[in-house]
Order: structure tokens, then sequence, then C-alpha cells
């Protein structure tokens, strides 16, 4: 398998939002090309009569009736967590449409 | 001009809909959300705060089969949600709980009514997956509501089997009346429980290749969805016809200005890296709950018009209008119930979509406040079938009944207005109208029938407008024949 490009590992990071400094962008392309590698031992099986699993579990139709309860108050939900503030809302840097 | 050279627009349309669950989809909050003060109706899960889990909605899942059964969908028995991966300030979690290769409804159809005729348009899929919050954009600044996040939303994808605004129009508009009649949601596309976009590409007239894609976003009414498709039709004609390439690109619509406008693409392709949700066991939904369900579907408004028309004898155009709204068609047949077998559902019918939907509309009064009682609207309507009232009285107690929900004999009473049909009481009357009208007499002898109208009229007069007039014009008839 060959090794991940730099483009491919800084496409992941911008997908990721994550700033890497060229060191880190070397080192992870050798760490993520390893794990790569590690998973693709599986693509030796042949899986063609194998139904995809989506769930590890035996459960399904994990359901809950449609019932209200009470959440957090605005105080929880905000002041306590949020950084920034205004109008009782989340305030985040401009968002261009 | 280039007349010869003509274009087919091929249009399909992503539809979302906001469902009415007293919940959310993945939490206990409450999702009626619409008008609420920001950010009240939130907890850890739907703020995506670490350590929560989600847990799927049973209405929902519900209310999302009624809606593909109505479309004719098949409903899987295998359904997964999956994570569609992106980051904005409206999606607290980083990724949005969607679903993607198994949708819980695929391969349906719907029919629309056009002008060219009935229209048949394929359904992708409709799958189920969870609202964003809400953005306000003040200066530097952008303002995060999250009462939003997590409200049960579905989605529906048609097929590009739609070529024209008026049929990609006749769609949404009958998507709504069915999403209506099936309870599932408010469809109110001006607040934002029924959002549509628009894929539409144009090709030369008998090519079976596909044109250059283009979607159109931010519409926000139905007049909107039939005039930026106008304008977008218009728009690549015409370049088209310069010669010039359609480029691929996402429109926004501008509903002031009345035109679509490049949406500043975002600096890198969407790459969702979906993925099954972890969270979430998968759904397997019993066939023999998928009947139940399908039984349980209320009659659609097709289906219901074609009953009103073989049942009632209306005609298409009348059972049209009863049944545009499901609350409306419901009342008219509880008129109906109570006035059968003595007065003909034709009648009720009329008085509805009549004076009941003039009152309506000149009040603003939607039809769960309407304060006549269907059994007291049967009575009224009985009353002039039996002469009891002539149609002006009938209309002026409708009015009283109206405003006071009170039953109409009571106000026929109060008012003085029923109708006389008392033979001997009528016929004293015409012998001294005739008396009075010795020259309207003479000319009627003459032969000027009009004479006859007015001697009506002296009747009708003296009887404050109360006089059966069918009878009285016997009766005058008789007496001016006895007289020869």
């Amino acid at each position: 398998m060959p090794k991940l490009s730099r483009q491919e590992v800084e496409y992941v990071a911008r997908l990721a939002r994550l700033g890497l400094s060229d060191d880190e962008i070397e080192l992870l392309r050798d760490q993520l090309s390893a794990i790569l590698e590690y998973a693709s031992v599986i693509n030796q099986l042949d899986t063609d009569d194998v139904e995809p699993m989506t769930n590890v579990l035996p459960l399904r139709n994990v359901m809950r009736g449609d019932q209200t309860a009470p959440g957090l108050t605005l105080a929880e939900a905000l002041l306590q967590n949020a950084p920034d503030v205004q109008d009782d809302q989340f305030r985040v840097r401009a968002i261009l449409e | 001009m280039k007349a010869d050279l003509r274009y087919d627009p091929v249009i399909g349309l992503e539809v979302h809909v906001e469902l009415n669950t007293t919940s959310k989809m993945f939490c206990a909050c409450r999702a009626d959300v619409f008008g609420a003060p920001p950010n009240t109706y939130v907890c850890p899960v739907c703020l995506g705060m670490p350590g929560t889990l989600p847990v799927i909605n049973a209405q929902a899942v519900r209310f999302t089969v009624m809606t593909g059964l109505a479309l004719h969908c098949q409903i899987q028995t295998h359904s997964v949600f999956a994570r569609k991966n992106y980051f904005y300030p409206d999606l607290p979690k980083g990724y949005q709980i969607s679903q993607y290769e198994l949708p819980l409804c695929t391969d349906g159809w719907l029919e629309v009514e056009t002008s060219a005729g009935v229209r048949r348009v394929g359904i992708v899929r409709v799958h189920l997956e969870e609202d964003t919050g809400k953005l306000i954009h003040v200066g530097e600044h952008s303002l995060v509501d999250l009462n939003r996040a997590g409200v049960p939303l579905m989605e529906i994808v048609t097929r590009p089997d739609m070529h024209s605004a008026e049929e990609a129009y006749a769609l949404v508009t009958h998507l709504r009346q069915i999403v209506r009649y099936l309870g599932v949601s408010s469809g109110d596309m001006e607040k934002g429980a029924m959002r549509c976009e628009v894929n539409l590409s144009l090709r030369p007239q008998g090519s079976q290749e596909l044109g250059t894609k283009v979607e159109i976003k931010n519409l926000n009414s139905f007049r909107s969805v039939r005039n930026a498709i106008a304008y977008e039709i218009e728009r690549q004609t015409r370049l088209l016809e310069a010669g010039t390439q359609i480029t691929q690109v996402t429109m926004g619509w501008d509903e002031t200005a009345e035109v679509t406008r490049p949406q500043r693409s975002k600096e890198e392709a969407h790459d969702y890296r979906y993925f099954p949700e972890p969270d979430l066991p998968p759904l397997a939904l019993e066939s023999a709950w998928v009947e139940r369900v399908r039984q349980e579907l209320p009659e659609l408004p097709y289906a219901k018009r074609a009953r009103f028309v073989a049942e009632y004898g209306l005609s298409e155009y009348d059972a049209t209008v009863l049944v545009e709204d499901r609350a409306v068609a419901d009342y008219f047949e509880d008129v109906v119930r109570c006035a059968q077998p003595s007065v003909h559902a034709k009648l009720v019918a009329n008085w509805v979509s009549g004076e009941f939907f003039r009152m309506m509309r000149e009040t603003g009064t939607p039809i769960h406040e309407v304060r006549i009682r269907p059994d007291d609207l049967a009575r009224l309507i009985a009353l002039v079938a039996n002469n009891t009232l002539n149609q002006t009285a009938a209309k002026q107690v409708f009015g009283v009944m109206w405003q006071t929900g009170r039953a109409p004999e009571v106000i026929v009473q109060e008012l003085d207005l029923g109708q006389i049909s008392d033979r001997e009481q009528l016929a004293a009357l015409v012998t001294r109208v005739l008396a009075e009208n010795a020259e309207a007499v003479a000319s009627f002898r003459a032969g000027k029938a009009t004479a006859l109208r007015f001697l009506i009229g002296q009747v009708m007069k003296a009887t404050r407008g109360r006089a059966n007039p069918q009878l009285v014009e016997m009766l005058l008839r008789e007496q001016l024949g006895e007289e020869q």
C-alpha cells in the first residue's frame, strides 16, 4: 500500500479543522499510513457474500415514546459553557454564506 | 430569435418537512420551537455535549413510514441512521444524524394534476434526519439558537421527472396537502416547516442526455418555487441560445429582486464522510406493523374527491374545493350526514363552498374556530329546502349563527323570518293586492307580462319578504284567471 501523500494528510486535517505544522504533517503521514496498512489486512478476505454490518450489538428498534421532559435552563445551556454569548444566543465569528 | 432550437427543462426536487412530533428526534426536548425564546428547548443531547446518547423517537419513524406509504414507496425492513460530518455553528455535534445508504422508504411515486393532464413523478427516497439550529448574522458575528437543533426532519427526494415550473409547483403543493392530511406536519413553508431545493437543467428537445445541473436554494414560499424555476429556465435558455456553457453552480433565490444569484461557493467540495451511526441500533420494522400503519392511513385528497363525486353527485370542481383541507372536508361530511335524507348533498356543498367559505375568508376564521355546529347548519339548509325560509332570510340567519353559534330555529323566531307558505293567509293577501292595484291588473290582462312581477313584488312587500314566492305567483295566476 503506497504511503499517504502530503496533500491527503492536509485534506483530512482541513476536514477536521486541525492546523498542522510541516513536521506534524510528515509524522502523521507515517502514522496514518501505518494504520491504513494494518487495517488493509482485511482486504485479503473475500467478503462478496457478507452482509455489511452497521452495528455490532444484537439490538434492534430501540425507540422511545414521543414524550417531552424538561431540558436545561438557559443559564445551564449557555452561561456555564459558552465562551461567548449575546442576546441569549451563542456568539461565533460571522459565517459567510 | 432562434425559433427552431427548443430546450426541455428537467427538474427534480428535494423537500424537507419538519415533523410535528411533540418531542425532538433523539431527545425529550419540546419540538414546537417556532417562536420560542432562543435556547430554551435544549438539553445535553441536542446540544451535543460529551457522553450523551440519542434515542429514536418512535412517532417520527411512524410519521415517515406513513408518508412513504402515501407516496407509494417500498418501506425498508432494514434501515440505518448515519452520521453526516461537517462543521457549521448550527450543528453542535459536528455531524448531523441522517440516513444514507439504507433510508426508511424508497422507490415511490406521486401523481399531480397540471393543465397538461396528470403527471406521475417518481420518488427516490424518503428518509429521516434531525434539523439544525438557526443562525442570525449580526455584523462581525453570528448568533446561534439551538432550539431547532434535533427537531425531526423528513427528506423527500423526487426523480428528475418534472419539466415545467407548473409541474414542480403542483408537486410541492400536493405534497403539502398530503403531509397535512396525514397530520405529520403543518407544511407551512413560510415558517420553515417545509423547505424546498430545486435541481434544474436544460437539454435540447428530443435529447436524452442531461444538461449541466444548477441547484436553487432559499425558496421560502410556494410562489418562490414557481417563480425561481421560471426565472432559471429563462436565464439558462438565454445562455444556451447565445452559445454559452452552463456552469454547475448553487443559486440562491432573491425573493425581493425576483432573480437567482450564484451563492458563494464553499472553499472545498463537501465531503461528508458518512458512516453508520454507532450510537443507534438499526431499525428492523416488522411488515405486520407496516401493514397496520397502511390500514390506518386516512383517506387521501384525490381518493376523497373521487368519493365525493361518486357518493354525493358533486361536480369535480365542488369536490376539489371541498377536499382542499381535510378538516373542511370532514365538516362538510358531518353536515351531509345530519342533513340526509331530506337535503341533497349538493345543496350542502353549495352552502359550504358559498356562504361558509365566504365568511371564513372575510373573517379569517380557521375551520376549527367556526362556531356553527354541523347539525345546526344542516337544519338551516333543511329550512330552506322545505320552504320555511327564503334564501335572503336564510343568509341573514346564517350570519347570526356565524357570530353566535346559536340554533337556526331560535334565530328565525327571534327575527320573525319564517317564510309564509300558508295558502289561505296568502290567498287573502293576494286578493287585497289585486284590488289595490287595478292598473297593474289591467296591463297584465292587456298582455304585459312584467305586470305580474310587479304584483308578486307587492305581495312580498306586504309580508316583508317572507311570502313563499312560488306560492304567491301560483295564487296570483289563479285569481287573475278566475276573474276572467
